[in-house]
């Protein structure tokens, strides 16, 4: 496959390792993290932990939208559906997203909830179009590469007056869950893991760019490099990382040269900012309150925010107190150290949201990872 | 029941069906003579009675059942006709068995066009033809508007198997080879290249098709060193390989390189986030064969037209985790799990 067969050479990776082997210093360990869930799925999928010294691990960071939305958020919206006169729009990963109490949007589907799983915010648009007597509410989630798409679609929806359509709005900022990560006293203090340098997500760094990390590498003195998400991306960025830990560097790297730059995307920058503001503080499963980590629409967009129009408010809903999301997104765990996984937590019957979408901690662990897992099991 | 000559004709150009034809008088006699017999003749349905009778042949029969509701009803390379005809021999040929007969109910959604019935009884007629077997008793029923998406189609197919072959699911060793007939996934992503909402321009055709001929060049060629055979249907490779796994109580250690998968459908899977071996194949067959007689088997499997891209993907293993491991292109390894929930398409 032209343009990804390049970024999967095998004997290319066999090189990044050995110099990877040649370049760790037997004396110490490595921890880094990738925050992304889409890392985390090339880490897994291609078995790129085989390829590594044994001193060099990779903690599986929070950065996956469907994971880190709290029950409370998906409680909200199946309030929102629970409206008759309510169509809500969502990504296929997010029905199976575990709500309180056993609840999700699949089984308010089966409940006779008007839920429709959409691949883009343009199927919404038709769906307002179609249904102009229904109000049509798109579930927005995602990091800042899928912020400018929701902000075209609210564009496109006041261009051509779709009184309908509105959005229930869960988008969140990467730069400020890694600042939450690094300031956690949990991470500091209580055992977690010291972490010693970051992947970051290359999509999101095609829109905001590398410069927002810069104060976190120096405030916090963590080397960071923004990758993309083949196997050699990775391979090289691990490689990158291992050389700044090495020099006793902390800068932020670019990896992914071929689409990032450090100023990002100005005109998506601005769209954005132009519809969306911060909200105060947001609520992330496993790091709970995180200040300025959320968007929500200005008000001068109320219309279209279908928390306003709905009178919605935020809820407080407690996780399963035995389920370990919490430490695994942050780190402090790993997936076979839940009580929860792989007995009742099993991407089929998920409890916590980390087993949710395929780009989860544990369901990608689940997926590709349990063989290294009884491995280390039997051995620790 | 004769259908009198001054009966209007089925307008099978802009016709659509109604509530009358399945009620069980005149309108639905002339759809079952005017399409269906049309379409299936032989002379089993030509008797027009409410079951066939049949010769029983010496040996072991085999029979299967099976549902198809696939959305839309017409895709690249078939329609649910076509595809109802192919699954259902291939589940009875799955046994190494030859397949014989069919039946086929309907139930159909008032307003299809006549001209998409005919259409589909058409092409279902075709492949029973040309896979050299009959279709000797049906039924329609027609459901309101809403009550059903079309056209469903309910299949049950008989056929025989030769003495001393006894393929079995749970039979799988240590050691055993896994052979595939082709290319992974073609079916799944030539379905979802024309799904409403996902609708994308691709080369890819379904492979649905017939499998027993070259099932019967395999049995020649390997007799009894084949020990399982299955079709990669929902779930794909992951599942069928999960389920032997289980039935026989081994593992499996495939090679990520040696299985094959053509570009347009590496491609797509790869836009849409999905793994080409948890994609549905309605024209290809896994079949483990013991070690002596994988060579000749897989030699059988590339000398026929649909065995060409055939290939040895891996071997059972030693596991009482019963896990299917691969290897991966990339120089790690994976477990390759069953698809869990829907096939969706990741989000970012």
């Amino acid at each position: 496959m032209k343009y990804a067969d390049e970024f999967r050479d095998k004997a290319i990776a066999q090189g990044i390792a050995r110099a990877i082997g040649a370049e760790v210093s037997s004396q110490r360990a490595y921890r880094f993290m990738e925050f992304c869930g889409g890392h985390t799925h090339a880490i897994s999928r291609y078995g790129l932990e085989d390829l590594l010294p044994a001193n060099v691990r990779m903690i599986h960071g929070p950065g996956c939208p469907v994971c880190v939305l709290p029950a409370s958020r998906i409680d909200m919206a199946i309030r929102l559906v629970d409206r008759p006169e309510v169509t809500l729009c969502v990504y296929g990963d997010l029905m199976r997203a575990p709500g309180s109490q056993g609840q999700s949007l699949l089984r308010a589907k089966a409940l006779g909830a008007d839920i429709r799983m959409v691949y883009s915010t343009l199927d919404a648009i038709r769906l307002a179009e179609q249904a102009p007597s229904r109000e049509v509410v798109f579930f927005a989630i995602g990091f800042e590469t899928t912020t400018p798409p929701t902000a075209v679609m609210i564009r496109i929806a006041e261009k051509k007056r779709l009184k309908g359509l509105s959005v229930f709005c869960n988008h969140v900022l990467t730069p400020s869950a890694m600042h939450s990560i690094l300031e956690n006293p949990k991470i500091r203090d209580t055992g977690g893991v010291p972490i010693d340098g970051f992947i970051g997500p290359a999509h999101v760094s095609t829109i905001i760019g590398t410069q927002p990390y810069e104060p976190l590498a120096e405030q916090f003195g963590k080397p960071i490099v923004i990758a993309g998400f083949e196997p050699l991306d990775v391979m090289q960025a691990i490689l990158m990382l291992v050389r700044q830990v090495n020099e006793d560097r902390y800068q932020v790297e670019n990896q992914y040269s071929r689409a990032v730059t450090r100023e990002g995307n100005r005109r998506a920058k601005d769209e954005v900012s132009q519809i969306f503001e911060l909200r105060e503080q947001f609520e992330w499963r496993g790091l709970g309150l995180v200040p300025n980590s959320g968007m929500k629409l200005k008000p001068a967009y109320a219309q279209f925010d279908a928390e306003a129009r709905f009178a919605i408010h935020d809820l407080r809903v407690a996780d399963n107190p035995a389920c370990e999301c919490c430490a695994i997104l942050r780190g402090a765990k790993r997936p076979v150290e839940c009580k929860l996984f792989g007995t009742v937590c099993t991407p089929e019957t998920p409890i916590g949201s980390c087993m949710v979408s395929s780009e989860g901690a544990c369901a990608a662990y689940w997926t590709y990872g349990r063989v290294r897992d009884e491995q280390l099991r039997r051995t620790s | 029941m004769s259908v009198k000559s001054y009966q209007r004709k089925l307008d099978l150009e802009n016709g659509r069906v109604d509530l009358s034809h399945g009620s069980g008088g005149r309108a639905m006699a002339q759809l079952i003579s005017g399409l269906f017999h049309q379409a299936f003749g032989n002379e089993w349905l030509a008797r027009c009675n409410d079951q066939s009778a049949f010769d029983v042949a010496a040996g072991r029969m085999v029979m299967t059942t099976d549902g198809y509701v696939v959305s839309p009803l017409f895709f690249p390379g078939g329609n649910i006709g076509s595809l109802a005809v192919h699954g259902t021999i291939n589940d009875v040929a799955m046994s190494g068995a030859r397949p014989l007969y069919l039946s086929a109910s309907f139930i159909i959604e008032e307003g299809l066009p006549f001209s998409d019935l005919k259409a589909i009884a058409d092409s279902m007629g075709a492949a029973a033809r040309s896979a050299g077997v009959y279709i000797i008793a049906g039924d329609t029923k027609v459901v309101e508007r809403g009550k059903a998406d079309g056209l469903f189609i309910s299949t049950t197919g008989i056929g025989i198997v030769a003495d001393g072959l006894d393929l079995s699911a749970d039979k799988a060793m240590v050691g055993d080879r896994v052979l595939v007939s082709g290319s992974l996934g073609d079916h799944g992503v030539a379905v979802m290249s024309k799904r409403q909402n996902v609708a994308f321009q691709t080369e890819v055709v379904s492979d649905s098709a017939a499998l027993h001929k070259l099932v019967a060049v395999m049995v020649a060629a390997g007799g009894s060193g084949i020990r399982v055979m299955r079709d990669p249907t929902r779930g794909g490779l992951a599942a069928t390989l999960n389920e032997i796994a289980h039935q026989s109580e081994l593992g499996f250690r495939l090679q990520e390189a040696s299985i094959p998968v053509k570009p347009a459908v590496a491609a797509t899977c790869e836009l849409l986030g999905l793994d080409p071996i948890h994609v549905a194949n309605e024209g290809k067959l896994v079949a483990i064969v013991a070690p002596d007689f994988a060579d000749a088997v897989l030699a059988a499997m590339k000398a026929h037209p649909l065995g060409s891209d055939a290939a040895d993907i891996g071997e059972a293993v030693a596991d009482n985790r019963k896990f299917v491991q691969m290897a991966t292109s990339f120089g790690g390894r994976r477990i390759v799990d069953w698809l869990w929930g829907e096939q969706l398409p990741r989000i970012c």
